[in-house]
């Protein structure tokens, strides 16, 4: 039994990404068969990836990096024919973010599509996603990051236009492809000029050759505009509310996570591939030596605090419940950059030695950072499920159209209000945690931005007052007279979501010990990243 | 296992246990409860205690009396309207526009990178 498990958690990372990928191309076979049947399988896929994944991320965060070989993996001397999947604690992190927003999806999706014609071809793209999405965050090579990428967008942008007939669908589909397509476009480019300089593809080997030349600048440059367009980092967050809107709500509680791996690319660039480099000294002003992780930092910081501004500005004026949502989904990765901005200023070199470090609060703010991405994908996505929710039973998304839905749907709104109080920051839940490590830690970097970040959470429990008041407080309607409560699987998913945020919120110390902390040392660390497969120290 | 659950968590300039946090709350929720019970206990149902008071003008449809959302908060992004129009102007719906910026945030990072 043991040898069993041992063997499964060996190639977990494979079949992680193997799993709904075989699963995506069974699905239309088995709907052929029965409808239920292919809703059954296609849970059943995410599940069993759910499990894998489970097991991978214990795996690594109990015995350190794995790495996977597909190809020939022997003799290791030349890496560029092979590709590798490298999988350290930001990697397993992330595969479970991929995870479990496709697991709620499917089982809301049950009753939620019941009533559309092509589910074969929904679900083929739900699991296409997910395999995009895990392998974007697993594989250890760049130019496969780059096919997933492209995996992942095409997918989402069928899913965005599901629905056909809805003109807003169709129109968010075609700004999200021509969108991720440029982005993949400068990915690619940036990977060529990698792959032009070090013969190499693999992302350890790059980080570990890379000599911040100036084409490594130009790469560096189009990664990261690239990778924060597809995150929706302002200004370049527009098509972002648009797609959220547009796409059936199973489908964008997933989206959610394709967005947060486009981050985890912005992270993976920054602290694994390019590290040190940034540690270049671009211009001395007397004593003060200002290095590119300074302007950098300083930059992602000041895009981070403008994107949370934007977010919550605008989703104050939202009349429409999935682009305020949106809007709000904008704001919350702002205070992830802004996390990861302030850390990234923060590097120095430690004393006596040559390994790159960050300031202790530089360290916590990464931790609120990272601890605030798995936050934001509960929270944002259970806020998803609410709206697709109330879509379902009044088929409006307008609050001008809504209200009183609390007398006639209970349950959503308790699910609602969770939501709620974890997306504002509210204690005791999750995003109350994850806000308050951010706080204190960038307080440190300026205490300006600390204000400017309570006052947006602040306006964002504002923005969810307003929800509250226009669509579940007030008289019945006489126009929602037949509204009732949703279906079993709906509610069951969003109970799944408000179950996790609760408990992220109770337990944050353990959360934080056991799922963040090997994420924040993954980033911290780069050089057992680069180890694991060039060797060495 | 236990003990990690119920763990303080260290934020490196505070602490933050939820568990402490509920129980204030519980404690606070009881006190107020009981602050309560000495109230006076005249209120009666159905009578004028219980009617909307208007400044002496009717009381309209129950339906016709909800706020809708278009008019919450309306006093606040009127006095902000300067920024909104500014939002507004930047948040287009045309796809080029959406590209144009990022062509202009990659320049930046050029110019900051050091690149032109």
């Amino acid at each position: 039994m043991n040898e069993m498990l041992d063997y499964l958690v060996l190639n977990s990372p494979a079949l992680v990404v193997a799993i709904p990928l075989l699963g995506a191309f069974l699905t239309p076979l088995v709907g052929m068969i029965n409808g239920k049947l292919r809703n059954l399988f296609v849970i059943f896929i995410t599940l069993l990836t759910g499990f894998f994944a489970v097991l991978l991320a214990n795996d690594v965060f109990t015995n350190g990096i794995r790495t996977y070989v597909f190809g020939n993996s022997s003799p290791m001397t030349n890496p560029v024919v092979r590709i590798f999947f490298e999988v350290d604690g930001m990697s397993a992190f992330m595969a479970l973010i991929a995870v479990i927003l496709p697991i709620v999806a499917v089982i809301y999706s049950w009753a939620f599509m019941e009533k559309e014609t092509g589910l074969n071809k929904y679900y083929t793209l739900i699991l296409l996603m997910t395999t995009g999405m895990l392998g974007m965050v697993l594989t250890g090579d760049m130019f496969n990051f780059f096919v997933f990428l492209e995996i992942t967008s095409i997918a989402t942008a069928a899913l965005v236009a599901f629905w056909t007939n809805k003109k807003n669908s169709v129109q968010a589909a075609f700004k999200y492809i021509v969108i991720s397509s440029i982005g993949a476009l400068f990915v690619l480019f940036a990977i060529a000029i990698f792959y032009g300089q070090y013969n190499a593809l693999n992302m350890a080997v790059i980080a570990n050759s890379i000599s911040y030349s100036f084409l490594d600048k130009i790469a560096l440059g189009l990664l990261i505009a690239a990778l924060a367009m597809k995150a929706a980092i302002a200004p370049m967050h527009m098509w972002l509310p648009d797609t959220y809107s547009g796409a059936p709500s199973s489908v964008t509680v997933v989206i959610v996570g394709t967005t947060l791996a486009s981050l985890y690319g912005v992270f993976r660039i920054l602290f694994t591939v390019y590290g040190r480099q940034l540690l270049t000294i671009m211009r001395q002003i007397g004593e003060f030596s200002v290095t590119s992780s300074i302007v950098l930092g300083v930059f992602i910081v000041i895009l981070a605090t403008i994107t949370i501004v934007i977010g919550v500005f605008m989703a104050l004026k939202s009349n429409d419940f999935k682009r305020m949502i949106g809007y709000v989904a904008v704001a919350e990765i702002g205070y992830m950059a802004l996390a990861v901005g302030s850390a990234i200023s923060t590097f120095h070199i430690a004393d006596g030695t040559a390994a790159v470090q960050m300031t202790s609060y530089g360290e916590m703010a990464l931790t609120g950072g990272i601890f605030h991405m798995i936050n934001d994908a509960l929270d944002i996505g259970l806020l998803f499920l609410v709206a697709g929710a109330i879509y379902y039973a009044t088929k409006e998304t307008s609050l001008n159209r809504l209200g009183g839905l609390s007398r006639k749907m209970k349950y959503t709104t308790v699910f609602f209000l969770i939501a709620l109080f974890a997306a504002s920051g509210l204690p005791p839940l999750n995003g109350f945690a994850s806000k308050l490590i951010i706080y204190q830690s960038i307080y440190q970097v300026n205490p300006i931005l600390t204000i400017v970040a309570i006052l947006c959470s602040i306006m964002i429990l504002a923005v969810f007052v307003k929800v509250f008041h226009s669509a579940f407080l007030g008289p019945k309607l006489p126009s929602l007279k037949n509204v009732k409560e949703v279906p079993k699987s709906m509610l069951i998913s969003m109970g799944i979501l408000a179950f996790l945020i609760i408990l992220f919120g109770l337990f944050p110390e353990y959360i934080i010990n056991n799922i963040v902390e090997p994420a924040v040392n993954a980033l911290s660390n780069p050089g057992s990243y680069i180890s694991a497969i060039v060797g060495g120290a | 296992m236990i003990d990690q659950l119920i763990s303080t968590f260290e934020t490196g300039n505070g602490f933050w246990n939820p568990l402490i946090w509920i129980t204030s709350f519980v404690i606070a929720f009881l006190i107020i409860y009981i602050l309560r019970g000495f109230g006076k206990k005249d209120y009666k149902k159905g009578t004028g205690q219980t009617q909307v008071f208007l400044s002496g003008n009717p009381e309209y449809e129950k339906e016709k009396m909800h706020v809708k959302a278009s008019n919450v908060y309306w006093g606040f992004t009127e006095a902000l309207k300067w920024i909104y129009n500014l939002f507004k102007k930047i948040h287009t719906g045309n796809t080029s526009d959406y590209v144009l910026w990022f062509v202009v945030i990659m320049a930046v990072l050029f110019l900051i990178l050091g690149v032109i």
